[in-house]
């Protein structure tokens, strides 16, 4: 199989390997916290970020994360003032994100920006740097959920208590959302800005739909992250179809497969 | 306001909590104002009011969820800015509005209540799961430990809730509206367990409830304070062996 040992398809697979840990793992945290949409907010508004990266010539993977970290304060913020309407904060913010991209790609008309790479992404083009910022993305994620694990399990579940036990809540959703940004931003050269979403959120669905306890979705969502990734990419190389796509594509059958399975269990 | 305990100054019978001047409003909607009381160790306060009255905005200034706007709150006599003993205090909410299809077991939310500011960075040890399997077996929910807590009825979720709230063997429980959406016998069960542990253990309680007739058939019909729209009815409990430190939930179980 010439295909697997071309190199593009080596680091094609490499950063989504990695990317199939974290996004999903990131994805249950806010799916539990009724935050799903978030994911598809942060992209939005880090493509805005990737657009400013081309004009003013800076790596815009790094300028899609800075901006993709404003904007989880400023939904944070927002989440405080709308307590009960999370989805609300969320929602202004996305196109808050759509209009400035949108006002920054015709300002950068001109020059040969590489839009559709990041809204739909790109994997065969994953060049050095992006490798080395998706790994220690990884790193760092996956650092602190392990180390966090037992706290982020009580944040979730009951914000209260997390309070009452004299946990700092409030540090941990701000570090809740910059992790999230930096899953984000680094998985939007894989799936696209307009797919990452699903890579954060249909795991953990199908993680809802299997799982009783805790530890058992946790590990759950990263397996079905990496089968989907992995056989994704594969069958997108070999049958040349675009690889964010086949990826959710596939996301949604595993999902439908664990509907299923749900309905025979319980 | 606080001169009828002064009367009996047994030395263990210390200040749990107390308010001074209290008062909180929601913009221009004053919720409580000049609200004052100290409960003493020992003692069951049961808070009772209409609805708005501002019993659970007390509760959560208390546990330090809000922040009073005016007026101090003390806890086991510390100002509640400066007080780090979170795990003295257990806090059963009021029912919980948590998805049920949440991904988590009986055993792993009721263990969830150790995860306080003691355990960060820590690992859950094997006396931590014993005490978990304790708090299950003193709730009489064993058999329950490996389920999904949404696959339970309100009556067991409300158990599982307690347990976690007893795990740390707190000296202060708090409870907002624990009968509500409970059927009668279950609720008759709880409050028979609640006042169980009051007269046996040296536990204050502090419990919002609508249900007058529990309340007043434990803590009489004559509340001891009133504050605005709040009542405070409060029993004492000192005739078991008095203020003596032990494992509630080791003492619980031998005691059925």
């Amino acid at each position: 199989m010439d295909l697997l040992t071309a190199e593009f398809f080596q680091r094609a697979l490499l950063g989504g390997a990695l990317i199939a840990i974290t996004a999903p793992l990131m994805g249950l945290f806010l799916v539990l916290r009724r935050l799903a949409m978030i994911g598809d907010t942060l992209s939005h508004v880090s493509i805005a970020g990737v657009a400013l990266g081309f004009l003013i010539n800076v790596y815009p993977v790094a300028m899609g994360l800075v901006f993709a970290i404003i904007a989880s304060f400023a939904i944070e913020a927002l989440r405080r003032t709308y307590r009960t309407f999370a989805e609300l904060s969320i929602a202004i913010i996305m196109a808050g994100g759509v209009a400035l991209a949108s006002i920054l790609f015709t300002l950068g008309k001109g020059y040969n920006l590489d839009v559709t790479s990041y809204l739909f992404g790109s994997i065969y083009t994953l060049n050095n740097s992006d490798l080395i910022v998706i790994a220690i993305v990884t790193v760092v994620v996956l650092g602190v959920i392990m180390l966090l694990r037992k706290e982020l399990f009580l944040l979730t579940f009951d914000e209260d208590a997390a309070a009452v036990s004299g946990l700092p809540v409030k540090f941990f959703n701000i570090l809740i959302s910059i992790l999230t940004a930096l899953v984000i931003s680094a998985s939007i050269k894989i799936v696209g800005a307009l797919l990452v979403s699903a890579l954060l959120t249909i795991p953990a669905a199908c993680g809802l739909a299997l799982s009783k306890s805790f530890r058992q979705a946790i590990a759950i969502v990263v397996v079905i992250g990496e089968a989907a990734v992995l056989a994704g990419l594969w069958m997108a190389g070999f049958w040349n179809l675009a690889p964010g796509g086949t990826i959710v594509l596939l996301l949604i059958v595993i999902l439908l497969g664990s509907l299923v399975v749900r309905r025979y269990k319980v | 306001m606080n001169t009828a305990e002064a009367a009996a100054p047994v030395l263990c019978h210390r200040e749990i909590i107390a308010l001074d001047r209290v008062g909180f409003s929601f913009g221009s909607q004053q919720v409580m104002n000049n609200v004052s009381f100290t409960a003493h160790e020992r003692d069951f306060i049961g808070l009772i009011g209409s609805n708005g009255a501002g019993k659970t905005t007390l509760l959560r200034m208390i546990v330090g969820l809000l922040k009073p706007q005016q007026g101090e709150i003390r806890l086991f006599g510390t100002p509640i800015e400066r007080f780090k003993d979170w795990h003295l205090i257990g806090y059963v909410p009021q029912r919980n509005q948590f998805n049920p299809l949440f991904p988590a077991t009986v055993r792993e939310v009721v263990l969830s209540g150790m995860y306080g500011r003691r355990k960060l960075l820590k690992r859950v040890s094997k006396e931590d799961a014993a005490r978990a399997d304790d708090a299950l077996r003193t709730l009489h929910i064993e058999n329950l430990a490996d389920k999904r807590i949404g696959a339970l009825s309100g009556g067991q979720q409300q158990r599982v809730f307690l347990a976690r709230a007893l795990i740390n063997n707190p000296k202060l429980l708090i409870l907002d509206e624990p009968m509500s959406g409970i059927d009668t016998e279950t609720q008759q069960n709880f409050f028979h367990l609640l006042r169980h542990m009051h007269q046996h253990h040296n536990i204050t309680f502090l419990m919002v409830s609508h249900d007058m007739e529990m309340v007043r058939s434990y803590l009489g019909e004559q509340p001891k304070e009133s504050c605005g729209k709040l009542t405070f009815h409060v029993r004492h409990s000192h005739d078991l062996e008095d203020c003596a430190e032990t494992d509630l939930l080791h003492t619980l179980r031998k005691e059925g």
